[in-house]
């Protein structure tokens, strides 16, 4: 399986989705320049943290014509597994591969913390390994995640089970007091009508080990390893290693 | 006719015989430009002219030093070929003029100092100092701060690991905010800031050069008045997106080979980084400013030269290979502008349109600037403040009360607030989360990890600045040794009033002393850093601010230790010794409202021995938990360690013999004697560790047991604090908050 982590010049967590592809999980990966013309042969595209252009307008907002993104609809629109994390989600919603928009976090502030949210579908390419339901401990990290959407496209979004992640508390109730800024219907992530592209403002691939304090968002890369690796391969020792409870020290 | 006269002379901060030695340096009258430029460098900012002497002092050798003093930043040597290149800078006169800007320019100048040293930025930590948040405008000049801090660093992709924060009356009008940076290198591939090679261009790069920041270096060498906030044209503005591509595209033409020196444009500008890249490397620079890209029309080469525009820097490149480190650049969408080439005659040559408006040998800029041994005396406060009667205080409140009083004092109580607003995760290196223990991040590639601190008690500067500074060294290094990290580098920011004042002075270089002796004994050579003077508003001075930074090693990444209790059941010992030591408290200052007495004795030599022990312990993998006793004294230390976990604790401490009968239960509890750590190790490992401290000649002794959610301390027997963990926790963690989100005040 190869993954190729799109590189935006103000992205700051490619190395990190491109480190959990490598080598925690073991994928052959690739860094793509978002100047590039080509996706280079890979079988997922991640669409990483940052700030892709400095985001002094909107969030992602100049991203979308970068000459990659191109590749990337194209990708998409052939049935390609998509995902962006923070930015990249900000970046897919803009290049309107994902509807809705964001708006400043509900605090006006950044926020940096681990959350809890819970997988509510599993049936997309980077959900299938979860149990349903299950619930992650995963950080976010951002000042703009506030998801916002027209009432019928959110009732939209909720009737195709396109939401996949949700904020909830440990217990895996979506209440107020989960929300961490103010996203409509707790919503921490979507998917596309077809189900290949995923977004969510989380960050999975900064809980991939327990060093880092929490090993929960692997369940997102053993997916793609099995949607597209076809027949699991057997995660490395590291990998396998950091699955099971979370660590909080 | 002289167009210098002593009012131009005054603006520049020059005096009659200092321009008597610009004279006598050039052979003739400066041009406007030329006094500008002698005015920056010459600056206390630029030319470290009152401190250099005491500087010299200081210990900068070791085994692992592989850069001191001197460069953009040191280097120590850590392991697997790989060098952590790290230093600490303040940026406080400009974060009180424009508090979001300043901070952040702040962040952004010493990011560039670590990755021109051709190293990878991977940490950074902040050391904050201001007022009373009861004021509105120093909650201003806070929330400021912190965003600054936040928008810079978050956007560049560095998290920002750990720091500390102070209040106290002194930094109303004067906060500090000290940044501090960390990256790693190969050893063998640090870049130096030496020009050579006659013939071989120059190159600038990145933002166009503007009006802002004119005179930066000249402000932050003056106290403040009432008009100080006319000077925020004197603040620059920064872009750190701007700085991410000169970031990665200068990482990238390191690695090609091309580049000969490089080195940021930072205070005074173009004019530093010319004078400074020539006098390292023994030769000359001619730049032609006429080629200077220029954000506005019309500027002087006065302005041109002075400008302290962000996100510049300035390369010396191998001739024949421009076309290869062009390209670079332009791939991340940034123009290499040639300004101009290396000559052979050590001197710095500023050229508009091919017209000499400056001439100046290189070593009139840097070397032979002035250096002062200013005056110094024993302030007269001193000897007062030192006097401390605890009897003349009257009866201390209930312990319990005093307890819940200091968990709410800001310099205690928990900075949450702050932290979360700052990206601490990014790079996935950090394994000790803030507020955890030292911000600790492991190095990828290797099984090593390193743990950072900043620490300053200025109190205890304040009432004796050679021991107070002493205190902070070891404070700082235990830290990092709580964690695990075994100290093997700082480096210090030194934030002090006006050097003119004998009294300052006098403060300024009994500190140095006392921190040049305690990095002895703690052998942590002090690899570079930055000085910060004139930190005076309307002549009142801070409390003496001499921040260190550690750099700790962990040869194991998995070893680290955090100082939150792991399982009900552990026991808890206490290294170190209680003694009756209340002087320059947490608990004098927030229950009686004074800063006086001697601080706490330190014995450099059991400090030494307590860290060693600390190392030993985590890497044996003893050491469950372990935390610093330091504000608050033993009964708060306690309590920090509960509350991550939600673990509480029962513990019965000694008694501490107290000259005043009526406040020993406060010496014991809250006194704030040094080289003192709260450790949990499991019962079927108390013995281990206690035989440990016995063999390092650490007293260690069992004080109770981690479990139930209460804080329970009794002495020798004789319960003093009951106290829910749900309560003490809600009080900690919301008093710094409840400023700034009022609707989660606390009942």
């Amino acid at each position: 399986m190869k993954v190729a982590v799109v590189v935006f010049p103000g992205s700051n967590c490619d190395h990190d989705a491109y480190y959990v592809a490598k080598d925690v999980i073991g994928a052959d990966a690739e860094m793509i320049w978002h100047k590039d013309t080509s996706l280079g042969g890979a079988d997922v595209v991640v669409l990483p943290g940052g700030f892709a252009h400095g985001d002094y307008l909107r969030t992602g907002a100049i991203a979308r014509f970068s000459p990659v993104m191109n590749e990337v609809k194209k990708f998409a629109a052939a049935g390609g597994p998509v995902i962006g994390i923070c930015n990249g989600f900000q970046v897919l919603l803009e290049a309107g591969l994902l509807p809705g928009a964001m708006l400043r976090n509900r605090s006006l502030k950044y926020q940096c913390e681990h959350v809890f949210v819970k997988v509510e579908q599993t049936d997309t390419p980077f959900t299938l390994a979860s149990r349903k339901d299950q619930i992650l401990r995963i950080p976010i990290a951002h000042g703009e995640g506030n998801y916002y959407a027209e009432a019928d496209v959110v009732a939209r979004l909720e009737k195709n089970r396109q939401v996949v992640f949700r904020y909830t508390t440990a217990a895996g109730e979506a209440s107020a007091e989960a929300n961490p800024n103010g996203s409509l219907h707790n919503i921490a992530g979507l998917c596309n009508e077809a189900r290949n592209v995923v977004g969510l403002m989380p960050h999975p691939e900064r809980a991939c080990e327990l060093a880092v304090g929490s090993a929960d968002g692997l369940v997102l890369f053993e997916s793609i390893l099995r949607s597209v690796g076809g027949a699991a391969a057997p995660l490395p020792a590291k990998a396998s290693a950091a699955a099971g409870a979370v660590a909080n020290r | 006719m002289s167009v210098v006269d002593r009012e131009l002379l005054e603006r520049h901060g020059l005096t009659q015989e200092e321009y008597g030695r610009i004279l006598e340096m050039l052979g003739r009258e400066p041009s406007l430009t030329e006094l500008g430029i002698f005015s920056v460098m010459w600056s206390e900012h630029c030319s470290y002219k009152s401190s250099r002497v005491h500087l010299k002092t200081l210990p900068t050798t070791g085994s692992r030093v592989l850069q001191g003093p001197g460069e953009n930043a040191g280097a120590v040597d850590i392991g697997a070929g790989l060098a952590a290149v790290f230093k600490i800078e303040s940026h406080n006169h400009p974060s009180f003029i424009e508090p979001y800007q300043g901070a952040a320019t702040g962040v952004g100048g010493i990011i560039r100092d670590i990755f021109t040293m051709g190293a990878r930025p991977i940490a950074l930590l902040n050391s904050l100092r201001f007022g009373s948040l009861d004021e509105p405008r120093v909650r201003r000049t806070f929330t400021g701060v912190v965003a600054g801090i936040a928008g810079y660093g978050n956007s560049i992709g560095i998290p920002t690991v750990g720091g500390e924060i102070g209040f106290d009356e002194s930094y109303t009008g004067n906060p500090l905010v000290n940044v501090f940076c960390l990256g790693i290198a190969r050893a063998d591939e640090i870049i130096k800031a030496a020009a050579s090679g006659a013939g071989n261009p120059v190159y600038y790069v990145g933002a166009k050069t503007g009006r802002d920041g004119i005179h930066g270096a000249t402000m932050a060498s003056a106290e403040f008045d009432e008009t100080s906030a006319e000077k925020r044209p004197a603040v620059q503005v920064g872009d750190p997106f701007m700085e991410k591509l000169l970031l990665e595209a200068c990482l990238e033409v390191m690695k090609s080979d091309a580049l000969v020196a490089i080195q940021d444009m930072g205070a005074a500008g173009l004019t530093c980084s010319t004078c400074e890249m020539g006098a390292r490397g023994g030769v000359g620079i001619e730049i032609d400013i006429a080629q200077v890209p220029q954000r506005e029309t019309g500027m002087t080469p006065y302005e041109i030269m002075l400008s302290e525009s962000q996100e510049r820097m300035l390369l010396v490149v191998k001739r024949g290979r421009e076309a290869e480190v062009e390209r670079i650049f332009e791939k991340w969408d940034l123009h290499a502008v040639r300004i101009g080439e290396v000559t052979t005659d050590n001197r710095m040559r500023v050229k508009d349109h091919g017209t000499v408006v400056a001439d100046i040998p290189n070593g009139a800029l840097t070397d032979e600037a002035p250096v002062y041994r200013r005056p110094m005396s024993e302030p007269s406060y001193i000897k007062e403040a030192q006097q401390l009667s605890l009897a003349s205080l009257g009866a201390p409140a209930p312990a319990a009360d005093v307890f819940r009083r200091l968990l709410a004092s800001p310099n205690i109580a928990s900075k949450r607030w702050v932290y979360r607003q700052y990206d601490h995760m990014v790079r996935t290196n950090t394994i000790l989360m803030p507020g955890m223990g030292a911000g600790t991040v492991r190095i990828k590639g290797t099984r090593r990890a390193l743990a950072l601190s900043v620490d300053c008690n200025a109190r205890f500067v304040y009432l004796d600045p050679y021991r107070g500074a002493q205190l902070a060294v070891a404070e700082a290094s235990r830290n990092v040794a709580c964690s695990g990290g075994l100290p093997i580098g700082a480096t210090n920011c030194l934030n002090f009033g006006n050097p003119q004042k004998p009294e300052i002075m006098w403060q300024f270089a009994k500190a140095v002393e006392g921190m040049g002796a305690a990095c002895r004994a703690l052998d942590v050579p002090i690899t570079g850093g930055n000085v910060s003077l004139y930190n005076e508003t309307d002549s009142n001075a801070v409390l003496p601010t001499p921040t260190i930074g550690i750099v700790g090693l962990l040869e194991d990444a998995d070893r680290v230790v955090s100082r939150a209790f792991k399982a009900s059941g552990d026991v808890i010992i206490l290294l170190g010794e209680s003694r009756d030591e209340l002087g320059g408290s947490e608990y004098l200052k927030v229950m009686h409202g004074v800063i006086r007495g001697v601080p706490p004795a330190l014995d450099l030599d059991l400090e030494r021995r307590l860290q060693r022990l600390l190392v030993e312990g985590a890497d044996a993998g003893i050491v469950e938990s372990a935390h610093d006793c330091a504000e608050g004294g033993l009964a708060v230390t306690l309590a920090e360690c509960s509350f991550d976990t939600g673990l509480g604790a029962e513990a019965n401490v000694a008694f501490v013999a107290a000259d005043a009968p009526a406040m020993k239960d406060v010496a014991a509890l809250f006194g704030e004697s040094a080289s003192r750590v709260i450790v949990s190790v499991t019962p079927a490992r108390a013995h281990e560790m206690l035989g440990a401290a016995a063999r390092a000649g650490v007293p260690a002794t069992v004080i109770g047991r981690v479990g139930g959610n209460r804080i329970r301390i009794a002495i020798d027997g004789r319960a003093v604090i009951d106290e829910a963990l749900e309560s003490a926790e809600r009080i900690w963690s919301s008093a710094i908050e409840r400023y700034f989100e009022p609707r989660k005040a606390i009942a």
